[in-house]
């Protein structure tokens, strides 16, 4: 790849933590050694909805430490943005599942069979979110005049779509190891993406000034967004076994109980009613969104934001209305994970495109062509696309590339079909969000370069490896000069979480600008000499806002993110006529994405979300039943194996956005938009009528075929395959 | 119990059913091997007994007694492997690492596609999409004599058959 004249960006490094990972050096939490260590227990509530009558203990507890709501010494929340979450149910029950009590212990067999019984007071559940009578929050985005777009319509076009939970599924389940301090104060190591929300905390639960919490984020085996918040509350835990005890406290789920109890993607019902005039242009999008935000509100109301922001996809139309609502159910609270709110939008809408093209007898390219924004187009909030507005781009090439129309007119009527998604992503925290972060990146320079202090985890991704190649090159240094400190909230500043496709575009900018001052200051100095001449330099820099970005949270409008990456996704699917299954036989994805900092680990996030996206489009299926996830284990809940993945074929284009380092928008996220909805167009063209996901065999089979008798034409087919 | 680890002889006072995954963690102080689902599922508790991938989760102490066990710090980081998972994005969190490169090295030496697909189908990563764990294998099983040297170099697409395609063309600001 051509890096015109960078010396560390755009290059594949040897990635900082690559070694320790593959010879087993790597020091995941459950790998270390603390001494005089407990082994802690979470004791959870068994019913869906009402209050604890009666505890008994029916153990002996010598020797246990045992915790509830009233050993807490500050507020008994899980604080976040609501604060409505308990960290120890104290009467009120809301889900399965909620944490009651903590128990503690030498011995992990003792601590394993210690019987405690819980009596409840059992009310009824609400598991339907569309008609909970509890919203956490309320959203509506509306441009232009939705009446006016409709009067303007040869045709109106209406659809429903469903997506489930999905798990995060990480393969390193949650775990943290509380130490209490000699003066009151409390650390906690753990796997987690955001250090200072753990920090922030356990300030309120422990009630102590924040320079007595100090969280250590350990090498951590993936979170996917299950580790954004979720840390939060086993973090807690631990540390308040901690402080009854005096003696540290280790608290490592197994996989059923990180399955149960944590945060998984929120389930949505998305209606659309759109006008489109007779050669496919839209006229009117008007869109309905729920999301089953669980028992308590976590970040409930921003992936609200985010999903209905991408709701209308990547298209231009003078007339929208999107209204959305996060509501209340019986659940365990859901949460973050990649793509946060926009694939279950962008599935709803991609599929929803497919449906136009249907309807009015349209090639879906063609549509899909004739609505994409351009730069000089404005999105549902108003915003104005710029240059680095690349939809048309990736969908003609993703098409050329993989001779969609002439494979189109060959599958059809076999058991083969083939889908395609167009998709875009905001980069960073929506609307003003960074602005209220404020997030600061810190560099310091060493006897032989520069060590970086951010609160950005590496958690596989390639953090540490991608800002140092920013810093290596806005100094003008090797790459091999650049340390990059752990994140440890008692050295490095508050970088923001490590989510919403922030770290590269945010942080690595603020880096970069960090690097850029390091470099003015010392002149012609060697680093060894400036710390001789001038002592120690350490360069601290805020997020600044781009001038020319506006957003008013009021009227939601405004540039939501500060620029957009965007992407198409073609998939071939076989549907086996005998079982049902829909299997992906082929993938290929074109993602424009700024500029690649490293484009292995770049590729890596495409080729690993895909992978995702093409699991919540076909295998991963939370069942609940009771309110309580029925199928809790990795033999129950089935993620994609190398036999389900289909070989990726990944096409980066680099499109530059003006703020971001080097031209780096985010690309974590992205990945994840586009296979559902490209697999469920595939079963469309096969003659499957899917609008729900994942599209299990039982789905595929019970879809009302389309086109009349060319299902029947298509079975015939197949018998004379097998015949022959 | 007795049995050789790394290529070290052990004895070991141990319950005959301890998991042989907890004897490695706890008894002999190999963290490596990592546990991910403890049911069999994941794989990333993959070692070598006898030279076959097993899960060590499954595996009890007394089934152990008298093989040889061999796990990723026996490979003492200078397996191709380790080397090439590094280089070409065949680890990302890490935690599906050892694991998974304890079942490739039991693939033997160039194995085909197929071999490695069915071969770590038992071997769960859900940060790559595997592409990537199969390039690192196929890297290593082929030109070892460029080990350790690509560092600071661009994607080589003309050089592999990396599905991987890069283009740094700015893009038309044709409308």
């Amino acid at each position: 790849m051509a890096s015109h004249g960078l010396k560390a960006v755009g290059h594949n490094v040897l990635r900082k933590e690559g070694i320790e990972k593959v010879t087993g050096a790597a020091r995941y939490l459950d790998d270390l050694p603390f001494p005089n260590l407990l082994h802690a227990r979470t004791i959870r509530s068994t019913i869906p909805a009402g209050e604890i009558a009666d505890i008994r203990f029916n153990f002996d507890t010598a020797g246990f430490a045992i915790v509830d709501h009233r050993d807490i010494p500050g507020r008994n929340v899980v604080a976040l943005i609501e604060d409505d979450q308990p960290c120890l149910a104290e009467r009120s029950i809301r889900h399965v599942a909620e944490p009651i009590l903590l128990l503690a212990h030498e011995d992990r067999e003792r601590l394993l069979s210690a019987d405690v019984q819980i009596d409840y007071r059992e009310s009824t559940p609400v598991y339907d979110a569309e008609s909970s009578p509890t919203v956490f929050k309320r959203i509506a985005i509306v441009k232009g005049d939705i009446e006016q777009g409709f009067a303007a319509a040869d045709v109106i076009v209406e659809g429903e779509y469903r997506t489930g939970h999905q798990e995060q599924l990480y393969i390193e389940p949650n775990a943290v190891v509380a130490v209490p301090e000699a003066d009151g104060a409390m650390t906690v190591y753990g796997s987690m993406q955001c250090p200072y929300y753990v920090h922030r905390a356990l300030v309120v639960l422990l009630g102590l000034p924040a320079d007595k919490v100090r969280v250590i984020q350990t090498e951590t085996g993936g979170g996917f967004g299950g580790k954004e918040e979720y840390p939060s509350t086993i973090a807690g835990h631990a540390a308040l076994l901690a402080r009854k005890t005096g003696r540290p406290v280790k608290l490592v789920y197994d996989r059923v109980e990180d399955m149960i109890a944590t945060t998984k993607r929120h389930p949505s019902v998305i209606r659309h009613r759109t006008g489109v005039t007779r050669d496919g242009r839209l006229t009117a999008v008007d869109i309905d969104a729920v999301l089953d935000g669980g028992a308590y509100a976590t970040l409930s109301a921003v992936v609200l934001s985010r999903g209905i922001i991408h709701a209308s996809g990547p298209y231009r139309c003078d007339h929208v209305r999107i209204r959305g609502r996060a509501a209340m159910t019986n659940t365990p609270p859901n949460g973050a994970f990649r793509g946060f709110g926009a694939p279950q939008t962008q599935f709803a809408v991609e599929v929803h495109m497919e449906r136009i093209a249907e309807t009015l007898g349209l090639d879906p390219v063609r549509l899909r062509e004739l609505n994409a924004l351009r730069p000089g187009d404005t999105t549902a909030t108003g915003q104005r696309m710029g240059r680095d507005c690349s939809a048309l781009r990736v969908l003609r090439e993703a098409v050329k590339r993989t001779g969609f129309n002439r494979k189109r007119k060959a599958l059809a009527g076999t058991n083969r079909g083939i889908g395609l998604s167009l998709f875009f992503h905001g980069s960073g925290f929506t609307g003003g969000g960074e602005i209220k972060l404020a997030s600061k990146a810190s560099l310091a320079l060493t006897e032989h370069g520069a060590r970086i202090l951010v609160a950005s985890t590496e958690i596989g991704q390639g953090t540490r490896t991608m800002h140092a190649q920013i810093v290596a090159e806005a100094l003008g240094w090797p790459y091999d000069s650049i340390e990059v400190n752990a994140a440890d909230t008692a050295v490095v500043p508050d970088s923001g979480p490590t989510v919403a496709s922030r770290t590269c575009m945010i942080v690595g900018r603020i880096l970069q600008r960090c690097a850029e001052e390091m470099r003015d200051r010392l002149g012609t100095l060697s680093p060894r000499e400036y710390l001789r001449k001038h002592g120690p330099l350490v360069v601290t820099k805020e997020y600044e806002r781009p001038h020319e970005m506006s957003w008013d949270d009021n009227s939601y409008q405004g540039d939501a993110y500060g620029s957009y990456g965007w992407g198409c996704d073609v998939v071939e699917i076989d549907v086996d006529r005998d079982t049902w299954e829909a299997r992906p036989v082929a993938f290929s994805t074109v993602h424009e994405i700024g500029k690649a900092i490293h484009p292995l680990l770049a590729a890596g996030q495409i080729e690993g979300g895909s992978a995702q996206g093409l699991g919540y489009a076909l295998l991963e299926e939370v069942v609940m039943r009771d309110g309580r996830m029925a199928n809790a284990s990795l033999t129950n809940y089935i993620i994609p194996t190398t036999l389900d993945t289909p070989p990726l074929q990944v096409t980066m284009f680099e499109n530059p956005y003006k703020h971001g380092p080097f031209g780096a928008k985010g690309v974590g996220e992205m990945p994840i938009d586009g296979p559902a909805p490209a697999v469920i167009n595939a079963l469309r063209h096969a003659g499957f009528d899917v609008r729900e996901i994942p599209a299990t065999p039982e789905r595929v089979m019970a879809a009302p075929r389309l086109e009349g008798g060319k299902a029947e034409r298509r079975k015939g087919s197949k018998a004379r395959r097998l015949e022959g | 119990m007795r049995f050789t680890v790394n290529g070290k002889s052990r004895r070991l006072d141990v319950h005959p059913l301890k998991r042989l995954l907890d004897v490695l963690r706890e008894d002999c102080g190999l963290s490596g091997t990592k546990e991910g689902c403890g049911e069999g599922e994941c794989g990333a508790c993959t070692v070598l007994v006898d030279g076959v991938a097993v899960n060590s989760c499954l595996v009890p102490a007394a089934h152990a007694a008298g093989t040889r066990v061999t796990t990723i710090e026996g490979l003492e980081g200078r397996h191709p492997l380790q080397r090439a998972f590094v280089e070409h994005g065949g680890a990302q969190c890490g935690i599906c690492t050892p694991g998974m490169i304890m079942a490739a090295v039991a693939l033997g030496r160039k194995p085909t596609r197929e071999a490695m697909r069915v071969g770590l189908a038992g071997n769960l990563c859900r940060c790559t999409g595997y592409t990537a764990i199969y390039r690192s294998i196929q890297r290593a099983s082929g030109d070892s004599k460029n080990r350790g040297d690509r560092k600071d170099r661009g994607v080589q697409k003309n050089r592999t058959r990396s599905s991987t395609t890069i283009e740094s063309r700015r893009i038309s600001r044709k409308k």
